[in-house]
């Protein structure tokens, strides 16, 4: 159970858009990946809110998009009231300090030639002005925040482990007191029994320091360990939407049904028989008319190929893209 | 003899490079029988691949296999000449790798890798294969006809791999190693892969070994597992008693933490990183990490003993000298 969420809103994305353009085939002619297509969501204040989905998906691009690492197409960001996406590239730096990113490989997000009180110190210098003094203590601050001691400082990320390097972009994220970080995939670099240390140390930060996390990635079983949210998203739209109960425990999207079923269940006599969806992801570039999901769906009529379903709310804060959503 | 199909024998592999000496296998052991379905799981380079590499008989400089042997079919490999060896690997013993694509010829059709690897299993032209290349690319679910002439890079990961198992099958191997076949497929073809890769085995009557990291994917698909760290196979049982009853203190980390979807508790990580291969812990090379370690560990490596029927685990708590220890 999601322990007293609070239901004020600190960052609400609506109608956005992220195409990617593209030329193809022998004329070269224009075509767009369909990265981000028409995706509204709300986060509220000091939760966890996931993004699951498979590759192509376009979790990666809707993490960066919110950030304004990538200059969405179209489309609201509103981050505290404000308008994210009118904010000139001079204001920008202010919320930028607030909102920061995790991404997946520790192994290419560090500079591989600064020492690691540089990579974590950079910030400060950029948003505090501080002294090199004032810096290195913040530094060695932060870094026993993390796990690391204070003689990790003069080395370099190459003498360090995947989950270490982790703790060190982490380190560099929140030294800067933000209040709203991307997680794009963490710990899919990591090896399961330090994925566990590096999760647990992301929850704990979250409680300590009061953050709001947009949590990306591909494995369900990470996503209810770690949500209060869950949006499960497939070619560049959110299928269903919910919290974490609602979309787990009163599954309505086809889509999410298939490919929880599709997990690997660790316990060996757990042997049902599983319902996987058919067929290949479809591209991006060229997406199935009507649903998205109609080519892989079990339950497809021919309604689903011709109309796109609304994305409608069926109970409380719990809403699905289908025509047919399963409702108990 | 353990595992009429086969027995690996305290290999040990090392690995020269400019860092020193890479002790990669510490004196593995491990065993199959015919049909039978083996899961060998581990974190990164505990030497899961290293093994299937040395069961291939595909060490290599600057690689090399110091001592211990591989027994396939009771016939030791060490003592096999370079036509009996590559005569087994393709016609006895097939593999199937990780990255699909990669693994494929890219300049050569599908049609024409898979007709290759069936007229070398079957000693006939590539040419009269091809009615055969079409029946496997069916068998493993692909449109044969198109599949048949399309390049590698034109395929998807999991159309790919599907091309792979049916050029692996193809000479219907006693053995089918699988190399994290999955790991880099999206969880929904990862599924299908799986599904497909047990019916035909199912079928085939292969025994296969599978490699791999996701405890669920091995706990769906084998029958016995044997899990291995830092150069080791520190347990192997029945994949129920892995699970249910697992002995090594290594194993009960591991299995501690897997999320798992509709649980509720914390997760619990293994703390400590895993060793540098250069200069491994003495004794048992989990001591460092192992919240049971005693004096005993750090000296002398336990061996993998029978410490209940069927169930085999490397650790000084179950041995006799062991328990004089704790006390």
């Amino acid at each position: 159970m999601p322990t007293e969420v609070k239901t004020e809103t600190l960052l609400s994305v609506e109608n956005l858009k992220k195409y990617f353009p593209v030329k193809r085939g022998a004329f070269r002619r224009l075509l767009y990946v369909r990265a981000v297509d028409d995706v509204t969501f709300q986060v509220p204040k000091e939760s966890v809110f996931a993004v699951v989905g498979e590759s192509g998906s376009g979790k990666t691009t809707l993490g960066r998009t919110v950030l304004r690492l990538i200059e969405p197409t179209s489309g609201k960001i509103i981050y505290k009231n404000e308008d994210f996406t009118k904010i000139s590239l001079k204001s920008l730096r202010i919320f930028r300090r607030k909102m920061q990113i995790i991404s997946q490989d520790p192994y290419n997000s560090l500079h591989p030639r600064k020492l690691v009180k540089d990579i974590i110190g950079e910030g400060l210098k950029i948003h505090f002005h501080m002294s090199s003094n004032e810096i290195l203590d913040t530094v060695k601050e932060t870094l026993e925040r993390v796990g690391l001691r204070e003689e990790h400082m003069f080395r370099y990320p190459h003498e360090f482990s995947g989950g270490q390097r982790q703790r060190i972009a982490t380190a560099r994220a929140i030294v800067l007191k933000p209040e709203f970080l991307v997680l794009d995939e963490p710990t899919s670099a990591l090896d399961v029994s330090v994925q566990a240390i590096i999760l647990k140390m992301f929850k704990d930060l979250k409680s300590s320091l009061s953050l709001t996390y947009l949590f990306i990635t591909h494995d369900l079983a990470v996503v209810d360990y770690m949500s209060d949210y869950v949006a499960v998203m497939y070619l560049g739209q959110i299928m269903e939407m919910g919290t974490k109960e609602d979309v787990f425990n009163n599954t309505a999207h086809p889509y999410t049904i298939l490919l929880m079923n599709s997990i690997p269940v660790p316990d060996p006599r757990h042997k049902n028989k599983k319902m996987i969806p058919k067929g290949e992801i479809p591209s991006s570039i060229n997406p199935p008319s009507g649903c998205r999901f109609h080519t892989r769906c079990p339950y497809a009529k021919e309604v689903c190929k011709k109309e796109e379903p609304k994305f409608v709310k069926i109970s409380k804060g719990h809403f699905v893209k289908c025509h047919f959503p399963i409702i108990e | 003899m353990r595992g009429d199909l086969l027995d690996v024998r305290e290999l040990k592999v090392v690995f020269y490079t400019y860092r020193g000496i890479i002790k990669a296998l510490n004196g593995v052991e491990l065993w199959m029988n015919h049909e039978e379905r083996l899961g060998l799981i581990g974190e990164t380079g505990c030497g899961k691949s290293v093994t299937s590499l040395s069961i291939m008989g595909l060490i290599e400089q600057p690689g090399e296999i110091i001592s211990g042997d591989v027994y396939f079919e009771g016939k030791s490999m060490q003592k096999m000449s370079m036509e009996e060896l590559h005569d087994m690997r393709g016609k006895k013993i097939s593999m199937i790798f990780q990255e699909p694509v990669s693994a494929l010829n890219p300049v050569m059709r599908i049609g024409f890798q898979v007709a290759e690897s069936i007229s070398r299993a079957k000693d006939i032209k590539i040419k009269e294969a091809y009615p055969e290349v079409l029946k496997m690319l069916e068998l493993v679910g692909l449109d044969s006809k198109r599949t048949a002439s399309l390049y590698p890079h034109e395929l998807s990961g999991g159309m790919a791999q599907r091309a792979m198992i049916a050029m692996a099958l193809s000479s219907n191997p006693k053995l089918l190693i699988a190399d994290e076949p999955t790991s880099a497929l999206d969880v929904t073809i990862q599924a299908q892969i799986m599904e497909l890769l047990d019916e035909l085995v199912r079928e085939m009557g292969n025994a296969v070994i599978l490699i791999t990291h996701d405890m669920g994917v091995a706990a769906e698909f084998c029958d016995k597992i044997a899990v291995m760290y830092a150069g080791n196979v520190v347990e192997r049982a029945s994949t129920v008693d892995i699970f249910e009853e697992p002995l090594h203190p290594y194993t009960k980390g591991l299995l501690k933490a897997v999320p798992k979807i509709g649980q509720s508790k914390e997760l619990v990580g293994i703390t400590g990183t895993v060793p540098d291969l250069v200069n491994p812990p003495t004794g048992c090379r989990f001591h460092p990490r192992c919240p049971y370690a005693m004096n005993k560990c750090s000296q002398k490596m336990p061996p993998l003993i029978e410490a209940k029927p069927g169930h085999h685990v490397a650790c000084y708590l179950y041995t006799q000298e062991g328990e004089h220890n704790a006390n």
